[in-house]
């Protein structure tokens, strides 16, 4: 049978960073070629992103079996309205990553290994995403493991092998477990395909297992989502990388994580186990709460948003945690908003660096007085990961926030709340230390200017700007969120798409 | 054959946690090297094992014969094998690297990330507290 237009639309997003990753290894060392085959990689996967949500908004959730095998025994690849946003989202953070990393300075000498690894850890990302069975996405996630293994420790520098260490050892542990839970899945239900899994799972007569099942599976996305208490790797790790792959791992890396653990809990064990909710209760909890914390208490701003990524995932654990339609809307529009907040203020950070000389806090000051345009582009996302209106973080934590009074979670959303609160201290703080105070003795003068300035500069206003269209636009952006909650907590449509053989 | 398999994997998998609680890299590493092997067994076992014959359509057929193996099990364990034999070298590597750069193979005292300083209690501490930068 010929590939249908579905079939191309879900298979481009997997194909073509895995054509550039391959094109830009062909290339190595020919810089300027390298970095055509970024930047045309990004934009054309920009527009199958944005041609693959198209489709989906306009035909429910669409699905096509790798092969023509058909499903349940074939390679599934699936998207729902979560899957297609997110692969937009990855492709958006992924162009501008690549403009940026054109003016960073860390990334000389490093350039050659650089976009192929970008665009491996890309594929990874969107496989995952799209990814219809549990051992494919074990694969996928394998794929951006190992990419960002080399992308970590890309500078060279002797804090980043210490910090790929633990980074590699924790999350290959976390994989294995992963590995383990399908091995008994499968056991259990002689299936890997997750539509097949989500009709078979309830019908497990020892449900006990199927309980451990979910329970590992929760368990190794955890780890990688890092939630509370499985953190410990985020920042030991991610404050060591150069600033466009902090960006980049920040991203999207942890949100691969949060969103295997959205699909498991809304379409393989919406029902049937009971502590699940519980569980992600203290989960959230525990992660906004020590990851504000941690940020607090730190005085280095690639430490302090290393934090902040923890304490962030633990909103969109209280939307799954409760997982009423309406919750799972809020997770998925925090999801969305959080990427490109998070990445921009990482971007930022290594425009900071650049102006200033420095990360840490101390050393910095004045930048307000030198480059106002540079406050306002950091005004944007951190006011917005504090959740103030209008901005996008602002619809963002409501939506989380209501739907846990509506669920009787109050001390839920109290805590929510005052993370929020903890938050804008550590925004105001980098804001006081880097823009506000006179810089210490002996600062450089303005370091950031020219071309390399717009290059860094572009992309960081780009995110801003889309920023600023989530909060200040919101009604296409909550409609597309409730219908992808429904969709998630319906769960029908994904299954009869995978299953029903409808094309 | 299940229960042998399951009793391998729990040897397997205990051994391996106790490895990587130990304070000495190479430790680590054998131990996710164990690990990986026993997620391995964990899928053969998941998979039962209902035959040993290959698993190989006989022309003409359309079904496996009776006796054969469980085909499934089989690719996703040579899959993760090859995952995990790449992954198992790159740490390998980085523990070699680590060695080379700190000349230390003890966990507890590769503090170039986390300086023991940290978190400090005010700007000026932090910053006194942050490895002079490596990188120029």
């Amino acid at each position: 049978m010929m590939a249908s237009r579905t079939d191309w639309l879900l298979a481009l997003p997997v194909l073509l960073p895995l054509g550039a990753c391959a094109l830009a290894t062909a290339l190595h060392g020919r810089i300027a070629a390298q970095r055509l085959v970024s930047l045309a990689a990004s934009a054309l996967l920009l527009l199958g992103a944005i041609a693959l949500v198209a489709e989906v908004v306009a035909r429910g959730v669409i699905a096509t079996q790798a092969g023509d095998w058909p499903a349940p025994f074939g390679i599934t690849l699936v998207a729902d309205r979560l899957g297609a946003a997110m692969v937009l989202i990855t492709a958006l953070m992924y162009a501008a990553v690549a403009v940026f990393a054109r003016a960073e300075p860390d990334m000389a000498g490093q350039e050659a290994y650089w976009h192929p690894l970008l665009a491996a850890l890309v594929a990874g990302v969107a496989g995952s995403f799209l990814a219809g069975d549990l051992f494919n996405l074990y694969v996928w996630f394998e794929v951006m493991l190992i990419a960002s293994f080399g992308l970590l420790v890309l500078g060279g520098g002797r804090e980043q092998l210490d910090a790929a260490l633990k980074y590699a050892v924790l999350n290959l542990t976390a994989t294995t477990v992963f590995l383990v839970a399908i091995a008994m899945a499968y056991g259990l239900t002689g299936t890997l395909n997750l539509a097949d899994m989500a009709r078979k799972m309830p019908a497990v007569e020892n449900q006990g297992a199927a309980g451990a099942v979910a329970f590992l599976l929760l368990a190794a996305f955890g780890a990688k989502a890092a939630v509370f208490p499985l953190f410990f790797w985020l920042p030991a790790a991610y404050h060591t990388a150069i600033a466009p792959v902090a960006a980049i791992f920040a991203a999207l890396l942890t949100k691969v994580g949060v969103y295997a653990m959205l699909r498991i809990v809304t379409l393989v064990f919406p029902e049937g186990q009971g502590w699940i909710g519980p569980v992600l209760w203290v989960v959230a909890a525990g992660t906004m709460v020590v990851g504000v914390l941690g940020a607090a208490a730190h005085w280095e701003i690639r430490r302090i948003l290393s934090f902040h990524i923890i304490s962030q995932i633990g909103y969109m654990i209280v939307g799954i945690a409760i997982a009423t339609p309406f919750a799972l809307a809020g997770a998925v529009l925090y999801i969305l908003h959080h990427i490109v907040v998070k990445a921009n203020l990482f971007l930022v950070a290594g425009a900071i660096r650049r102006a200033g000389g420095s990360f840490s806090l101390a050393q910095l000051g004045a930048l307000w007085r030198r480059d106002p345009w540079l406050g306002i582009l950091f005004a944007i996302p951190a006011l917005s990961l504090a959740g103030l209106p209008p901005l996008s973080g602002f619809w963002a934590k409501l939506f989380v926030v209501k739907s846990g009074f509506d669920a009787g979670w109050y001390w839920l959303s109290a805590i929510a709340l005052g993370t929020g609160i903890l938050t804008l201290y550590s925004m105001v703080k980098i804001w006081m230390e880097a823009f506000w105070k006179e810089p210490p003795e002996g600062t450089p003068e303005f370091l950031l200017s020219g071309p390399e300035r717009l290059l860094m500069l572009l992309p960081i206003a780009a995110l801003g700007l889309v920023t600023l269209t989530i909060g200040l636009w919101t009604e296409p952006f909550a409609a597309f969120a409730l219908e992808a909650g429904n969709e998630l907590a319906g769960r029908e449509a994904y299954i009869a798409a995978v299953l029903g053989g409808a094309r | 054959m299940e229960a042998l398999l399951a009793l391998l994997f729990g040897t397997l998998f205990g051994a391996a946690i106790y490895l990587m609680l130990a304070r000495s890299l190479p430790r680590v590493l054998l131990g996710l090297i164990l690990l990986g092997n026993a997620a391995i067994i964990a899928i053969l076992a998941g998979g039962r094992v209902i035959g040993t014959a290959p698993p190989l359509v006989a022309s003409g057929e359309t079904l496996l014969a009776a006796g054969a193996a469980n085909p499934l099990p089989q690719a996703l364990a040579l899959t993760a094998i090859v995952i995990a034999f790449g992954l198992g070298a790159f740490v390998m590597v980085l523990v070699w690297a680590v060695w080379r750069e700190t000349r230390t193979l003890d966990a507890e005292e590769l503090r170039l990330a986390e300086p023991p300083g940290l978190p400090a209690a005010g700007a000026a501490a932090a910053a006194a507290a942050e490895p002079p930068e490596a990188r120029p």
